[in-house]
């Protein structure tokens, strides 16, 4: 910021670049200063989205990491430690995907930050843990009965998650659809607490255990030494149908298209005849089943529930969906995944003590240099 | 400034804003759109709720009281504030006499009135500046450390003693006056809150949000793991063990402890008095009306000429600076600083005080501070906690009182959207939202 420029100049290459992605440089003239800022736009996020992982490549490549091969301390140079570290942290980042969808519908649809979506995620693992238990799928089960019986427990969980979410939209955030744009998000805050009180009544004020159901460390098969195991293949197996036939129902159905449209202008898309109130429910339907899905795969994966697992990954799956830029599924996916990833890194490599203040580093980075998120963003105000 | 139009949606000057303006133009005109509340009524498609309605009844209630008070205002010679400002000074400063000051209640309302500097704090960035600010925490943490780092014997290696009493002399340490380590706690801040402003200047509503709350947490992180950190063999901080034994203030003699609550009041009564004089003065300033032209429309703002980066951070700075100033007394009154007090809870609760007295305004940050901390810290714990056993009921109110106080969160915004104590002025702006820049103002009458 050291030049000095008219103030309506900057403002007008703000919204000019808001609106493309020109670099504000190519306004501006060429110097080598803006040539430099020039690259770091362009190539910056690239830069330090893949320092992480190509600093530990190298690492285990040139120095080794240590490891056990039959019973003997050995120092092994390959790429396996890599990526399996990668293989987990997009098996985990699909989880955060499918709670940033909800955070990104909603915002996309009335602006507003939903606290109590992650909490709502929590009811969803505890409802699942609940009823598996109640229709008899224990460790003993048959692969069939057990397929049948999640898949039974999947819809019940995203059947209840999704009502949930409903139902709070109808109670506390639709009564204030014209208030102040911050009203809601403190009932949103409210019903989160109430929503985490629940979940403390039901279970108790510590991490309660599940029975591995998926017996989720067993190793479905290995790519050249990584082991894929049951857990990534349940996450990713949950989420990538979910997220395509969201991604269907958006883009093709009528009602998918009356959500774009609310989104876009709510005040248009009444005048076209679309019923706004019914357009937004249904996005906290959509959002809350979605939810309630990755509420069930979290129970299987992480076998730990508790009731403060949903404030936390409110927390990072909000942070990925503002990562790939807000309103936008492909981003809030993208930003899962890429958030999964680096939990994953920082836990292995530099210890989970630090894993918040890595990803949020990593969060303020990708603002400072794209202020719009990795995927731009689509909201009423981006136009 | 008229009633607020529109209320079937974002304002689209329809019937709604004639409607609206032409109850507004009828002889009250000019500052009776105070209630804000929509005239009842509104387009078919948005669904009149019962809330709505409930809303509408209260508005109409609360512009009675304020059509009352303006008539009784009238009567009034025109130094009638400044003798309340002082009655209630007056009366803030006995007050502590009435009450046993080794009890309970004094020590809540302390930290309920620590509370209130946070909340004038964090209202000047988001109410004032319309930044939202989800990473307030950050500045209770810093704030606090300033008086660990600088006011007890943790840097056990350092020997500094700087006007502190003779039993602070006697113990290794940094020891400064508890005046002093306040000024550093705000300058830090203040410094600090700059730091974090920087890398959101380009960023606009919600995004503001994420980055703020991204360095509330980054530095919780830091302050967990500060143990890990080392400065000539010290650890920064102590994690959640805590640093324990800060210094209480010094003046000389008098005692503060946990059996006199008294000093302690009163130092925390003068520094909210400090904090609602420069807040009064700076919101009228020029600074405040540039933040309040940038919360608008910041596009408008800077092309007035308006330095779009230095008053963004001087806004940031200056809610820190008292952000600061609360920290730093509530690690000298709780006697430890424990890593995890600052949780992103905290810059929730304080933005729900924000929001709840009204947002902008000054007193309605006073007054929801006070109230939240009373309910959250007295009110739930300590007066509805023992009432069922009381009442011979075997049952525990405890297990429920995070809901109750979402609860209370969830009827108050529903009663009072635009808060307790709206911004009279503002009101106008306030009905259309923080980031929001491109609408057009409804005609005002």
């Amino acid at each position: 910021m050291g030049r000095t420029r008219a103030p309506l100049r900057d403002s007008l290459a703000r919204s000019v670049e808001a609106n493309s992605l020109v670099p504000r440089a190519s306004l501006v003239g060429a110097s080598p200063l803006t040539a430099i800022r020039r690259a770091v736009g362009r190539w910056g996020l690239i830069v330090a989205l893949l320092a992480l992982p190509i600093y530990y490549l190298v690492h285990d490549l040139v120095s080794g990491y240590p490891a056990f091969v039959n019973g003997h301390s050995v120092s092994v140079h390959d790429f396996t430690y890599i990526a399996s570290n990668l293989v987990e942290g997009i098996s985990n980042g699909a989880i955060w995907a499918l709670i940033a969808i909800g955070y990104t519908l909603v915002y996309g649809i009335i602006e507003l930050i939903n606290f109590a979506h992650g909490d709502v995620f929590m009811i969803g693992s505890f409802t699942g843990a609940g009823f598996w238990v109640s229709i008899g799928l224990g460790l003993t089960t048959g692969p069939i009965g057990l397929l049948l019986g999640l898949l039974l427990t999947l819809i019940v969980c995203m059947v209840v998650c999704g009502s949930l979410n409903v139902l709070i939209e109808r109670v506390a955030y639709r009564p204030l659809r014209n208030a102040p744009k911050l009203a809601p998000l403190i009932t949103a805050v409210g019903f989160s607490f109430i929503l985490q009180n629940i979940g403390l009544l039901w279970l108790g004020g510590s991490p309660a255990g599940v029975s591995d159901l998926v017996h989720e460390n067993d190793t479905v098969f290995t790519i050249s030494a990584v082991v894929i195991r049951r857990a990534d293949v349940l996450a990713i197996g949950v989420t990538v149908p979910l997220v395509l036939l969201l991604t269907w129902f958006i883009s093709r159905t009528r009602m998918g298209k009356a959500m774009r449209a609310t989104a876009q202008d709510p005040e248009a898309a009444r005048l076209m005849g679309i019923n706004v109130n019914t357009t937004i429910s249904l996005t906290f339907l959509l959002g809350g089943m979605l939810a309630g899905a990755a509420g069930l795969v979290y129970a299987l994966y992480e076998t730990t529930i508790w009731y403060f697992q949903g404030f936390e990954a409110g927390l990072i799956a909000f942070t990925a969906a503002v990562m790939g830029g807000i309103g936008n599924i492909r981003g809030a996916v993208l930003g899962g995944l890429i958030i999964g990833c680096i939990q994953q890194l920082s836990d292995a490599r530099i210890g989970p003590q630090w894993t918040p203040a890595i990803v949020f580093g990593y969060l303020v980075m990708i603002m400072v240099l794209r202020p719009r998120g990795l995927l731009g963003e689509e909201t009423r105000e981006a136009g | 400034m008229s009633e607020a139009p529109t209320p079937g949606g974002p304002p689209i000057p329809g019937p709604d804003a004639a409607g609206g303006s032409a109850s507004g133009a009828d002889g009250r005109g000019g500052t009776s759109g105070g209630a804000g509340t929509p005239p009842p009524g509104g387009d078919g498609a948005v669904s009149a709720t019962i809330v709505t309605s409930a809303t509408g009844g209260w508005g109409e209630l609360t512009k009675q009281l304020r059509e009352w008070r303006r008539s009784i205002e009238r009567r009034l010679p025109p130094w009638w504030t400044r003798a309340l400002a002082a009655l209630l000074i007056v009366i803030g400063l006995v007050a502590p006499f009435f009450f046993n000051q080794a009890s309970n209640f004094m020590n809540k309302e302390i930290i309920a009135l620590a509370y209130v500097v946070f909340a004038l704090g964090l209202n000047v960035v988001v109410g004032f500046a319309g930044l939202l600010d989800l990473g307030y925490v950050a500045f209770f943490a810093i704030g606090s450390y300033c008086l660990g780092w600088f006011g007890s014997g943790f840097f056990f290696k350092a020997n500094l003693h700087v006007l502190v009493s003779p039993y602070a002399s006697s113990i290794p340490g940094i020891h400064l006056n508890f005046v002093m380590i306040l000024f550093l706690a705000a300058a830090l801040t203040a410094f600090s809150g700059a730091i974090i402003g920087l890398p959101t200047l380009r960023l606009r509503g919600d995004y503001i949000a994420i980055v703020t709350l991204a360095f509330g947490e980054i530095i919780r992180v830091f302050a967990i793991n500060g143990t890990d950190i080392k400065i000539d063999g010290m650890p920064v901080t102590a994690g959640n063990i805590g640093i324990s034994g800060t210094d209480p203030p010094y003046f000389g003699g008098t005692p503060f402890d946990q059996l006199h609550f008294r000093p302690w009041y009163w130092t925390i009564f003068v520094l909210v008095l400090i904090t609602l004089f420069v807040n009064l003065r700076v919101r009228d300033s020029r600074l405040g009306r540039a933040w309040i032209a940038l919360r608008e429309d910041e596009v408008a703002a800077v092309s007035m000429g308006i330095p779009m980066v230095r008053t963004k951070l001087l806004a940031y700075s200056m809610g820190a600076a008292f952000g600061g100033l609360a920290g730093a007394f509530l690690g000298s009154y709780s006697t430890v600083i424990n890593a995890s007090e600052f949780q992103f809870g905290f810059s929730i609760f304080v933005l729900a005080m924000v929001i709840v007295g009204g947002l902008g305004s000054i007193w309605g940050a006073v007054l929801g501070a006070l109230l939240l901390a009373n309910i959250n810290f007295y009110l739930i714990p300590d007066v509805l906690n023992p009432l069922p056993s009381e009442l011979g009921l075997n049952f525990n109110l405890t297990d429920l009182q995070v809901s109750i106080f979402g609860f209370l969160l969830v009827m108050v915004m529903l009663l009072r959207p635009q808060g307790l104590l709206p911004e009279r002025r503002r009101q106008m702006e306030l009905e259309e939202g923080i980031g929001e820049t491109e609408m057009m103002e409804p005609a005002s009458g």
